[in-house]
């Protein structure tokens, strides 16, 4: 039983649907242990986006503000997608790699840990 | 026509009992069609102890005294001007918040109750959910009413009702009232009923009104005591819901145990817009969201818990993380509403010095290691003319629908993800709570109205930050939201009080 309803076998309408976006996928990215920024943020990108856009303009566009921004050494940068490891290649679409609709993007920055090694 | 007077008891008989009658030309079924789809089984409604031995003209006669006070106090807290007495106009925000957040919820409750009140078989179960349906109704009367005041004098009150249906942050007491109004029943009753209003309303309430109390805000602490008679009745159903569903049939246990898991964890949720309000948006401090929770929940709580022992129930799950995360969500909550204060209806702000100790203080373990830090770059971010705000829209949980701010108590620097995956679209949650909530039913939450994603899918007005924020939730840009530093709200404040915002000041000086 996936609900509990009055109808039988009742369907709920996926309000999601990757087809609902326009052309755009939702991609999330967070940047561990910056919790200046409350949560990982949403974009809403079109499947073909290459890996180097999301890196080179889209993430910046949401983290540039923290001071460690700056120091990121891009090549050290460990990132996860949906919970497992994950070596981004760079001229590859999002959709090349696996990073599907709804996907999590978490990119890890050894050595940069927030304000004062807060986590913020 | 005899003449003689009735006594109480048989006035009680006549106007509750009494009021049902034997169904001859229909089925049982046909008139309380969703008495089963849930797995409940109910043997005898006769069972069912009316919680509060009270009829209707009784009912009337009570709570038309009850109006009669509060509306005298409500005139003249009006007539005084008392909206000047509140201890700062940052105060007001907690208000605004109680109104786009919490007021509509009464009123979904109104209709929950009637709802129910039709569905239930037994006929004093539907007098008692005819009451409190009353009571709800009123409730949220009342409290417009209370607050129209500082409509007059202050921003962000005038669309309470139209925001409640669109902005981000209002969906998610929305969403958990749609939840419990779509559910059947007898979940209705054990979400509001028991799990809202008897485990956790005095978390609401008492931070609400002691708050206000403190505050010099009369008008809230009177519609608080209004409400405060009603709601010990409304606890009272919730317990007799409980216990008549667990006295009726065993295997009515395993269902029940799974609502209250599901309910305690919605509802602890949606609190944590309370904790932040405590600790952050009242300039004089009651208690702390901590100090509340270890009150309210986990003695109060506690207790319960034993006493229903009997009847084989349990803490709910996820009890724990709750209890570990008192140390967490009020900061971590905070923080996401000043991340996105450009898009909210009343003002955020860093506390000051003083208030940061008292936070230190109250939270020891947690509040200098992990917030003080980024709470201080944000003052000196603002005091450098870049006051922070959050460029990029955050993501949800798809159950709750807060942005994922929370985080792993085993490492509270870490966001906590837990995903899932159905009929192959993923699904992301903030918590175990969440996730299995979302499991068990996944045909209710893959409908879920998440307004991140609406935004994105061109539902909400258009595609700038105007469109959405200023013409689709009625939000009026740079009076409403923003910064309470800069605002019309302060600036007016700062006059009726003679009072000169501290850069003016550094400037006359030098």
């Amino acid at each position: 039983m996936s609900v509990a309803a009055i109808t039988p076998d009742y369907v709920g309408e996926r309000r999601d649907r990757l087809e609902n976006f326009h052309g755009n996928q939702i991609v999330y990215v967070g940047w561990d242990r910056h919790l200046m920024f409350c949560s990982p943020v949403a974009f809403a990108l079109p499947p073909e986006t290459p890996f180097s856009k999301l890196q080179d303009e889209v993430i910046p566009g949401a983290f540039s503000q923290h001071p460690d921004f700056a120091e990121i050494d891009w090549s050290a940068v460990v990132w996860h997608l949906n919970g497992a490891p994950f070596l981004p290649s760079r001229d590859k679409s999002l959709i090349e790699q696996g990073v599907d609709h709804k996907s999590i993007i978490r990119m890890a920055t050894p050595g940069l840990n927030g304000i004062k090694g807060s986590g913020s | 026509m005899s003449n003689r007077k009735i006594n109480m008891k048989e006035k009680y008989r006549l106007l509750t009992r009494d009021l049902d009658w034997e169904y001859s030309y229909r089925d049982y079924k046909e008139v309380f069609p969703q008495q089963e789809f849930e797995g409940i089984k109910i043997t005898d409604w006769s069972k069912w102890e009316d919680p509060f031995r009270l009829t209707m003209d009784a009912y009337w006669k009570y709570q038309a005294e009850k109006e009669k006070k509060l509306y005298a106090i409500l005139d003249a807290f009006s007539q005084n001007n008392s909206q000047l007495n509140v201890t700062d106009a940052r105060y007001v925000n907690a208000i605004k918040l109680f109104l786009t957040g919490i007021s509509p919820g009464e009123h979904q409750a109104a209709m929950g109750f009637g709802q129910v009140g039709r569905q239930l078989g037994g006929v004093g179960a539907r007098v008692a959910c005819q009451m409190q349906a009353i009571d709800e109704l009123r409730h949220v009367q009342t409290q417009i009413h209370a607050m129209s005041h500082y409509n007059k004098f202050f921003d962000g009150f005038q669309d309470f009702s139209h925001m409640h249906d669109r902005v981000w942050y209002l969906s998610v007491s929305k969403s958990f009232f749609d939840d419990a109004r779509t559910a059947g029943p007898f979940e209705y009753m054990v979400a509001i009923g028991f799990s809202f209003e008897y485990v956790l309303t005095n978390l609401l309430f008492v931070p609400f009104m002691s708050g206000a109390a403190y505050n010099g805000d009369m008008a809230t602490v009177t519609f608080g005591f209004s409400a405060q008679s009603d709601e010990a009745r409304h606890m009272t159903l919730g317990l007799e819901i409980i216990k008549f569903l667990l006295e009726q049939h065993p295997d009515n246990l395993p269902i029940v145990q799974r609502w209250i898991n599901k309910w305690f964890w919605r509802g602890t949720r949606m609190l944590s817009l309370v904790a932040m309000m405590m600790d952050y948006m009242l300039p004089n401090k009651v208690m702390s969201w901590q100090e509340a929770w270890e009150v309210y929940f986990e003695e109060a709580g506690g207790s319960l818990f034993k006493d229903l022992a009997r009847y084989g129930i349990e803490m709910p799950d996820y009890a724990q993380t709750a209890i570990a995360e008192k140390e967490h969500i009020s900061h971590q909550v905070w923080s996401m509403f000043y991340n996105y204060g450009h898009a909210t209806a009343f003002h955020t702000w860093m506390p000051t010095e003083k208030e940061m100790d008292w936070l230190s203080e109250k939270y020891p373990n947690t509040f200098d290691k992990y917030y003080r830090p980024r709470f201080e770059k944000w003052r000196e971010m603002e005091a450098a003319g870049e006051r922070f705000y959050n460029p990029t829209l955050p993501m949800l949980c798809q159950t709750c629908q807060i942005p994922m701010g929370f985080t792993d108590m085993e490492d509270p620097t870490s966001i906590f993800y837990r995903q899932s995956e159905y009929d192959g679209e993923r699904y992301n949650f903030c918590s175990d709570g969440c996730k299995d909530i979302f499991d068990h039913e996944p045909e209710k939450y893959v409908q879920a109205w998440l307004p991140v994603h609406q935004i994105y899918q061109g539902n909400c007005g258009g595609p700038s930050m105007e469109d959405v924020l200023g013409n689709y939730y009625k939000i009026n840009l740079g009076v409403d939201n923003m910064d309470f530093h800069g605002s019309p709200d302060e600036e007016r404040w700062n006059i009726w009080h003679n009072l000169q915002p501290a850069e003016d000041k550094l400037k006359q000086a030098s």
